[in-house]
């Protein structure tokens, strides 16, 4: 792999020309910039709510422990089960996608198909849990204009922010369906590498760190 | 060999060449780490801020803590930002801190306005 190059005055330097100095495939380092951006988005979300919440005085605040205490085909009294459900599903499909990539490297691409199934089911089952929930709660009352449990600002920022979360992994999945009909094409065993694989991962590990924020400031604090 | 030790000795080789870090078994070991929080925001939430009466700052601190501990897991070695080059750590991370230092600036301002009401 070592080339002499004779001619150059900084020989192995990064910056000295040449080379990319981040020594990464362009696609991904465009993924990177790509990504944060998007994270300036939710940021800019997260700020809002951080300061409409400090705005508002705290006995006014629902208690999530009562807002999220209902889960699927039980009446029963279950505070925070249901989310918790929610963030193993999406923590286990970012698990299967960082498997999906290490098959890549190793060019297997019967256990790329695998795990990317996998992955594509996690998303699948999150969006439908995030639908059960929105719908459940919209029935008992909550929506952009009005909530039971005290501020309406709670239930606004809830639907914006999660809606503008469940649309990521919407996005993802679509967007891993694709990936995925690309391996079954035998695309990238063409290409010699499965470089897409690893952007599209990238991706969906966004949506999961973003998870991990919401989760925090909605259900726990 | 055995097929487990080629197929470790594969992965080291693989990691020298194209600095790939990331080994099913190290993948595992993540995995175990983020539910490992998850569960102990968990006890937190529902029993320890009960039990101990904690203040919501208190809560509000060790949360957050742990969330960055989270992101830092995921950032780190499932997209694996760790192990690539310094200018890239950089560019990604220096912008992240800045936004750190915006969500402090407004939660104060939040709270100004509540006081100004």
């Amino acid at each position: 792999m070592e080339v002499p190059v004779s001619a150059s005055p900084i020989k192995g330097s990064a910056w000295g020309g040449g080379r990319s100095p981040f020594s990464i495939e362009y696609g991904k380092l465009m993924m990177w910039i790509f990504l944060l951006s998007d994270a300036f988005t939710f940021s800019a979300l997260l700020v809002t709510y951080g300061t409409i919440r400090n705005s508002v005085s705290a006995i006014h605040w629902p208690n999530p422990e009562e807002v999220f205490k209902s889960i699927p085909f039980a009446e029963i009294n279950a505070p925070l089960v249901f989310v918790g459900l929610m963030t193993f599903i999406l923590i286990m499909s970012s698990v299967t996608m960082v498997l999906a990539v290490e098959a890549g490297h190793r060019m297997a691409k019967k256990e790329v198909q695998k795990w990317m199934i996998w992955t594509i089911l996690g998303g699948i089952a999150f969006l439908s849990c995030q639908a059960w929930e929105w719908s459940h709660l919209i029935k008992e009352g909550a929506s952009l204009t009005g909530n039971p449990w005290g501020a309406t600002q709670f239930s606004q920022l809830f639907f914006v922010i999660t809606g503008f979360h469940g649309f990521h992994v919407l996005s993802g999945v679509v967007i891993n369906m694709i990936i995925l009909a690309n391996v079954n094409a035998g695309t990238y065993e063409r290409r010699g590498q499965y470089g897409m694989v690893e952007k599209v991962g990238l991706y969906w590990h966004f949506v999961d760190l973003v998870w991990v924020f919401v989760f925090t400031f909605f259900y726990l604090i | 060999m055995n097929p487990d030790e080629i197929r470790a000795a594969d992965d080291l080789e693989h990691a020298h060449e194209e600095g790939n870090a990331m080994t099913p078994k190290r993948i595992w070991f993540v995995f175990w780490v983020l539910l490992g929080i998850t569960s102990i925001e968990f006890i937190i939430t529902l029993y320890l801020v009960h039990t101990f009466h904690w203040s919501t700052g208190i809560k509000g601190f060790v949360l957050i803590a742990l969330t960055l501990l989270k992101a830092y897991y995921i950032v780190g070695y499932f997209m694996h930002l760790k192990f690539e080059k310094t200018p890239l750590i950089y560019i990604i991370g220096m912008p992240t801190i800045l936004i750190i230092g915006l969500i402090a600036g407004l939660v104060s301002e939040g709270h100004h306005w509540l006081l100004t009401r």
